[in-house]
C-alpha cells in the first residue's frame, strides 16, 4: 500500500505526524497573531486556532450543531443513495451492452463535465422544494464518478473467468451475480468512495445558495454576519465528515471483499 | 452416487473443420480441414508449433470460437456455444478470486440448482479425488500454481463432463510440478473416465499421457501426423526413459523440427486472436 494507515506506521512515524499536524497550528496562531502579510496573501483578518476553538466549542455548546449536521447527512445520505444505486445500475447496463453504451453514454458525456455549481440555477427551477434539489446536487456530483468507476470495472473483468463461467453453466443473471459484479467491485469500491467526497463539496454549495439548516448555510451565513471564526470552524466540519465518511465506505469496501485482503496478506 | 463412476460417452468427430480468426484484411485461416474420430473415453494430445491453432480447435471444441467449415460432434451433437459437458481448463487458472477452494468447485452443480449442502458435499468429494483435502476454505491466492490447476480439474469434473479439453494445464508450472500433475492427471483419469483432448507443445508431455498424438502443421493448422503411443497403463515417469519412448520422441521432434523459412507465430488462445483480458469481440451475454 502506497499510504499506511496511522495503525500500521510505527509509533515513530505516528508521532512525526501528530507533530506535523501541531506544527501546522502552531504557524497557523503565529501568522495570525502577528496579522502577517506577505504582500500577496495576508494574515491579517484571519482568525486563529485558538479563536475557531473557542468557536467551535461554542458551536457544540448550543442547540445549533444537532441541526446542522442531520440537515447535512441527511442530504448527503439521499442523493448519495439515489447516486449509488443508479450509478451502479447503469455503469453495469454501459459495460455489459452495446445498447446501453451507444444509448446511455453519449449523453451522459456532455453532461459530466458541468459542474454542480452550475447545475443550481435550473435545480431550483426543476424541484418545486429546495430540499429537493440541493439532494438533486449532492446526487449529480456522485453519479458521475460511481458510473465511470462501475464501467470501468465491469468492461475490465478478465474474459476468461467470463468464459469459463459459461462452460460452467453460467446464464445471463448468474454471470452478472457470480462474476461481473464481484470482478468489477474494487473498481465500483472506489468510485463509491470518490462519489463520497464529491457528493460533500457539492452538498456545501448547495446549501451555501438555499436552506436554513446545514454545514454550508452555516458557513455562509458566518461569512454574511463577518463571524469570521465559525466560518474555519464549517470547513472543518466539512473536511472531518467528507473524510470521516469516505473512510467508513473504504472500510465497509474491504469488508465485502475479503478476497483481496488475503491476496494483499502473501 | 459416488463421483468416480464411469462416464460411457464422449465421442468425438471432426469432420474437415476449418476456423477462421480476426477480421476484415487481418483475418486468417487457423485451421484448414482438419479431421479426427476420437473414441469414447480416449486420452489424444495436440502437438504442434505455437501458433499452428491446436489451442484455437480446442476452443471450438469447448464452443467458443465458432467454426468456419466442416462439422464439429460431440456424440453426434453438433457443437454450439460452450455447455458444462464439455469442460476446459486453461493454461492460467480462471477460478473465481472470491470464491474458496470448495465454492468454486461447487460453481457448476450451483448453475444447476443444486441445494447448498448437496453441494459443497459433492465438491469436498472432488476435492479429495484431485488430492485437496484440508485447502476447502482457501482462497485460490493462497494456494500454489499446481493447487490452483487442481481445483481447476475438480471443477470441470464435478460437472461430469462427456469432454475434457485441456490448453496446456501445466505450461505454467515448474518442471518437478508438471511431472506431479501429469500421473495425477493419468491416476485422476483412471478413476473418472472421460473424453480428453489436451493440447501441449511438449512432446514428453504428449507421448506420455496420450492414447494417441495429433501432430499439427504450422499455420493453417492441418494434420501432420497421427501417432500412437500404445504404451501399457498405468504408466509412471520411468517410461519417458525406455528405447521405445525415445523412438516415438525423435519421430515427433523430426516432425515438428521448423523449416528454415518459418515465421515464429503469436500464441493464439481457445478464446480466439485476443491476449488475455482483451474480448476478440464484445460479447453481450
Amino acid at each position: 500500500m502506497a499510504v499506511s494507515s496511522l495503525k500500521d506506521a510505527g509509533p515513530a512515524r505516528a508521532g512525526l505526524r501528530v507533530a506535523s499536524v501541531l506544527a501546522c497550528l502552531a504557524l497557523w496562531q503565529a501568522a495570525s497573531s502577528a496579522h502577517l502579510n506577505l504582500g500577496v496573501v495576508t494574515f491579517a483578518n484571519t482568525p486563529g486556532p485558538v479563536e475557531v476553538g473557542g468557536a467551535a466549542v461554542e458551536l457544540v455548546r448550543s442547540s445549533q450543531l444537532v441541526p446542522h449536521l442531520t440537515a447535512s447527512l441527511a442530504r448527503v445520505f439521499a442523493g448519495y443513495a439515489a447516486a449509488a444505486v443508479l450509478g451502479v445500475a447503469i455503469g453495469v447496463a454501459i459495460g455489459r451492452s452495446r445498447f446501453a453504451n451507444d444509448v446511455l453514454l453519449p449523453p451522459l458525456e456532455v453532461l459530466r463535465p458541468i459542474p454542480a455549481v452550475a447545475w443550481i440555477p435550473l435545480a431550483v427551477l426543476m424541484f418545486p422544494s429546495s430540499e429537493g434539489s440541493m439532494i438533486y446536487i449532492t446526487f449529480i456530483g456522485a453519479l458521475f464518478p460511481i458510473v465511470l468507476n462501475t464501467i470501468h470495472g465491469v468492461e475490465t473483468v478478465d474474459q476468461r473467468l467470463i468464459a469459463s463461467a459459461r462452460s460452467l453453466g453460467a446464464g445471463r443473471a448468474a454471470m452478472l451475480r457470480e462474476v461481473i459484479l464481484p470482478g468489477a467491485a474494487p473498481s465500483i469500491v472506489t468510485g463509491l468512495a470518490i462519489g463520497m467526497g464529491t457528493s460533500w463539496f457539492c452538498l456545501i454549495t448547495a446549501e451555501m445558495i438555499s436552506g436554513q439548516f446545514g454545514i454550508g448555510y452555516y458557513t455562509w451565513e458566518s461569512y454574511t454576519l463577518q463571524n469570521y471564526p465559525d466560518i474555519v470552524v464549517g470547513m472543518l466540519l466539512i473536511g472531518l465528515l467528507g473524510m470521516g465518511s469516505s473512510a467508513l465506505l473504504r472500510r465497509a469496501g474491504e469488508f465485502a471483499t475479503p478476497w483481496r485482503r488475503v491476496g494483499r496478506a502473501r | 452416487m459416488s463421483v468416480v463412476e464411469a462416464m460411457p460417452q464422449g465421442r468425438v468427430e471432426i469432420d474437415e473443420v476449418s476456423i477462421m480468426l480476426g477480421r476484415g484484411a487481418q483475418s486468417f485461416e487457423a485451421v484448414r480441414k482438419l479431421s479426427l474420430s476420437i473414441a469414447p473415453g480416449e486420452f489424444v494430445a495436440i502437438l504442434g508449433p505455437s501458433g499452428c491453432g491446436k489451442s484455437t480447435l480446442l476452443g471450438a471444441l469447448a464452443g467458443h470460437i465458432p467454426v468456419g467449415g466442416g462439422r464439429l460432434l460431440v456424440d453426434q451433437a453438433p457443437v454450439r456455444g460452450p455447455d458444462p459437458s464439455r469442460g476446459i481448463v486453461f493454461q492460467h487458472h480462471t477460478l473465481l478470486p472470491w470464491r474458496t477452494a470448495l465454492e468454486n468447485v461447487a460453481f457448476g452443480p450451483k448453475m444447476r440448482g443444486e441445494p447448498r449442502a448437496q453441494r459443497l458435499a459433492s465438491a469436498a468429494e472432488m476435492l479429495a479425488t484431485v488430492g485437496l483435502s484440508g485447502f476447502e476454505n482457501r482462497y485460490p491466492a493462497e494456494l500454489s500454481g499446481g493447487m490452483q490447476q487442481r481445483v481447476e480439474i475438480a471443477r470441470v469434473l464435478i460437472n461430469r463432463p462427456r469432454l475434457l479439453l485441456m490448453d496446456e494445464p501445466f505450461g505454467a508450472l515448474d518442471a518437478q510440478t508438471r511431472l506431479m500433475m501429469q500421473s495425477l492427471l493419468l491416476d485422476i483419469w483412471s478413476r473418472v473416465r472421460t473424453t480428453v483432448v489436451f493440447v501441449t507443445h511438449d512432446i514428453d508431455e504428449a507421448l506420455f499421457l496420450a492414447d494417441r498424438v495429433l501432430i499439427m502443421t504450422p499455420r493453417p493448422g492441418r494434420t501432420r501426423r497421427l501417432t500412437e503411443a500404445s504404451f501399457p497403463r498405468p504408466r509412471d515417469v520411468q517410461l519417458t526413459t525406455e528405447p521405445e519412448f525415445a523412438r516415438l520422441k525423435r519421430q515427433c521432434l523430426d516432425l515438428l523440427r521448423p523449416d528454415a523459412d518459418d515465421q515464429p507465430l503469436p500464441r493464439l488462445t481457445p478464446l480466439g486472436l485476443a491476449a488475455a483480458g482483451e474480448p476478440e469481440r464484445r460479447r453481450s451475454y
